[in-house]
C-alpha cells in the first residue's frame, strides 16, 4: 500500500475516532464535572466545557490549527500557512499523516485541543467569571497548546529530541493538570469547598462516556486503522479497568467501602497514565501502568491538597497532572520496540528514553504554569478572574446565566 | 379535633399511605422535607474525606382527624413506619379550632 496516498479505512477510522473525542468532552467532561458540584453551579460547569468547545472550534480553523501544524519553523511553531483553511480542498493529505485527509487530520487535532482546555474548568467551577473563561480559552489554546502540540506533535523540538507522547500524556493531561493547579491557586479557595457531589450519577455517566471516547483518543492517535491502533485499543481499556479497580482496593483499605466515585476517579486517572503510552507499551506494561497510577493520583487528593490547602474544586490536577506525569515516565519505562518502532523504553535498554520524557515534562511544566499565571494576573487586572461573594453564595447558574438546573 | 404532623422516612410513605387507607383515614397531605435528629445526620465520604450530612430527606404527612379518631390513626402509622433503627421520625399532634370544607362551606367535625 502506498504511504502517501489515500487510504479510505484510515480515513474513516479518523472520521470515528474525531467524533468519539468530540463525545469526551461534551457531553463526557461536562456531565463527569457537572455531577460533582452542588447542584446551584451544574449549568454553570457544564456551559464551561460546551463553550469551551466551540471557541477552540472556531479559532482552530481560523489560524490554530495552522500555528500548531503547519510547515515547522525552527522546531518551534507552525508557519501559519492557509489561515481560514484557505487554499485547502478536499483532495490535500495532511502532511503528518499523508494516508489520510487534512481536514480530518486538523479536526481530529482540534478535539484534542478543546478537551485540553475543557478539563481545566474543573479545578475552578464555583467561582470563576464566566466573562473570564470566555477570554482564557482562547488565548490559553493559543499561547499554551498550540505551541505544546507543536513541539511534541507538529514536528518541534521535543518530538526531533526523541520524547515520547503517543496521545497526550503531556500535551494534554500534564498540560491542562498544571494550568489547572495554577488558575486555582491564584482564584483562591471557594466559600464552600466540600466536595459532596449533587447528581454522582451524571458523573458515571460522563465517566463511561470518556471512557468510550478515550479508544477514538488514543487507538485514534495511530493515525492509521491496523495493528498499532489495535494495540493502543486493548492497552487503553486494560490499563482503565485496573485504575479502577486499584482505587477500589485503597478505597476498601482506607475505609472500609468502596465507593463509586473512587471507581469511576479511578478509571480515569488509568486513562489519563495510559494515554502517553498507549502506542508504545505492551499489555503488561499497562496493567502495571494502570494498577499503579490511582495510588499516585489519591496520595495527590488526599495528602497533597489539604497540606498545601489550594482548592482544586473536582481534582483536576490530582488526576490529569499526577497520573499524566506517572504516565509520561512509564512511557520512557515500559516502552517496547516490538510494539512500536518509535520507543525504546529503559526496561528494553534505552536509558536515555527517560532523560527525554523529563525533559518533555519539564518543558510542559514550566510553559503551561508561567503562561497560565500571566494569563491569570492578565485578566484578574482587566476583567477580573472571581465573581462576586454573593454571586457565589447564590450560585453560579442564577448569578450569572439567570437560570437553574432543577425546576423540582 | 387534631392535627397529626408525621415525620417518617421516604421509602415507607407507601405503606403508611395504604395502612391509613385501611382504617378509612383518606385526606393527607404530604411535603418532602430535610431535616435532623438527635443523631445529627450521617457520614458520607468522597475522594477519601469525610463530610457529615447533618440535614436527611425526610417525608412529612399532615393529617386532620377527630378526636376520636387520632389514636388509631397515631398507632397505625407507628405500626407501619417503625423499623426500629434510627431514623424512623416522629410524630406532633396538636389541637385544631375550626375546618372548613371550602366547597360546600361547612365547618367543624363534618368538614374533617
Amino acid at each position: 500500500m502506498d504511504p502517501t496516498a489515500l487510504n479510505s479505512g484510515d480515513t474513516a477510522w479518523m472520521l470515528m475516532s474525531t467524533a468519539l473525542v468530540m463525545l469526551m468532552t461534551v457531553p463526557g467532561v461536562a456531565l463527569y464535572y457537572g455531577g460533582l458540584v452542588k447542584k446551584e453551579n451544574v449549568l454553570n460547569t457544564l456551559f464551561m466545557s460546551l463553550i469551551a468547545f466551540a471557541i477552540t472550534s472556531v479559532i482552530w480553523v481560523i489560524y490554530a490549527y495552522q500555528l500548531a501544524f503547519g510547515t515547522d519553523v525552527g522546531g518551534l511553531i507552525g508557519n501559519g500557512a492557509n489561515l481560514f483553511f484557505n487554499g485547502i480542498t478536499s483532495a490535500t493529505l495532511a502532511p503528518l499523516a499523508p494516508t489520510i485527509p487534512i481536514t480530518i487530520y486538523a479536526a481530529f487535532e482540534l478535539v484534542f485541543a478543546a478537551i485540553t482546555v475543557a478539563l481545566i474548568s474543573g479545578a475552578v467551577v464555583g467561582r470563576m467569571k464566566f466573562k473570564a473563561w470566555l477570554v482564557f480559552v482562547p488565548l490559553w489554546i493559543t499561547i499554551v497548546y498550540v505551541p505544546i502540540s507543536h513541539w511534541v506533535w507538529g514536528g518541534g523540538w521535543l518530538a526531533k529530541l526523541g520524547a515520547l507522547d503517543f496521545a497526550g500524556g503531556t500535551v494534554v493531561h500534564l498540560d491542562c493538570g498544571i494550568a489547572a493547579l495554577v488558575l486555582c491557586i491564584y482564584l483562591g479557595s471557594r466559600k464552600d469547598v466540600r466536595l459532596l457531589p449533587h447528581n454522582l450519577g451524571y458523573s458515571v455517566i460522563g465517566a463511561a462516556l470518556l471512557w468510550f471516547g478515550w479508544f477514538g483518543f488514543n487507538a485514534g492517535s495511530a493515525l492509521t486503522a491496523g495493528g498499532l491502533a489495535s494495540s493502543a485499543f486493548l492497552a487503553t481499556n486494560t490499563a482503565t479497568a485496573a485504575g479502577m479497580i486499584s482505587w477500589m482496593i485503597i478505597d476498601i483499605i482506607k475505609t472500609g467501602k468502596p465507593t463509586v466515585l473512587g471507581a469511576i476517579t479511578g478509571a480515569v486517572c488509568g486513562l489519563v497514565a495510559i494515554t502517553p503510552a498507549c502506542g508504545f507499551v505492551t499489555v503488561t506494561g499497562a496493567l502495571i501502568i494502570g494498577f499503579a497510577t490511582s495510588f499516585f493520583s489519591y496520595y495527590a487528593m488526599t495528602w497533597l491538597k489539604p497540606r498545601f490547602g489550594y482548592d482544586d474544586s473536582l481534582d483536576v490536577f490530582a488526576v490529569h497532572g499526577i497520573s499524566g506525569l506517572w504516565g509520561a515516565l512509564a512511557t520512557g519505562l515500559f516502552a517496547a520496540p516490538f510494539i512500536n518502532s518509535l520507543g525504546v523504553g529503559l526496561f528494553y535498554g534505552n536509558p536515555m528514553q527517560m532523560v527525554w520524557q523529563l525533559i518533555d515534562i519539564g518543558t510542559v511544566v514550566v510553559w503551561s504554569g508561567g503562561w497560565t499565571l500571566v494569563l491569570a494576573f492578565v485578566l484578574d487586572k482587566t476583567i477580573g478572574l472571581r465573581v462576586e461573594p454573593e454571586e457565589e453564595r447564590e450560585g453560579l447558574d442564577i448569578s450569572l446565566h439567570e437560570e437553574s438546573g432543577y425546576r423540582i | 379535633m387534631k392535627e397529626i404532623t408525621a415525620i417518617i422516612r421516604p421509602d415507607k410513605l407507601e405503606e403508611v399511605k395504604n395502612a391509613l387507607a385501611e382504617i378509612q383515614c383518606k385526606g393527607v397531605t404530604v411535603t418532602e422535607v430535610k431535616g435532623r435528629g438527635r443523631q445529627l445526620g450521617v457520614t458520607e465520604s468522597y475522594r477519601g474525606r469525610d463530610y457529615k450530612v447533618d440535614l436527611l430527606p425526610k417525608t412529612r404527612l399532615e393529617i386532620i382527624v377527630n378526636n376520636k379518631d387520632a389514636d388509631d390513626v397515631i398507632d397505625t402509622i407507628v405500626k407501619t413506619a417503625q423499623t426500629g433503627d434510627i431514623g424512623d421520625g416522629k410524630i406532633f399532634i396538636s389541637p385544631v379550632d375550626d375546618v372548613v370544607r371550602i366547597r360546600t362551606g361547612e365547618r367543624g367535625e363534618k368538614a374533617v
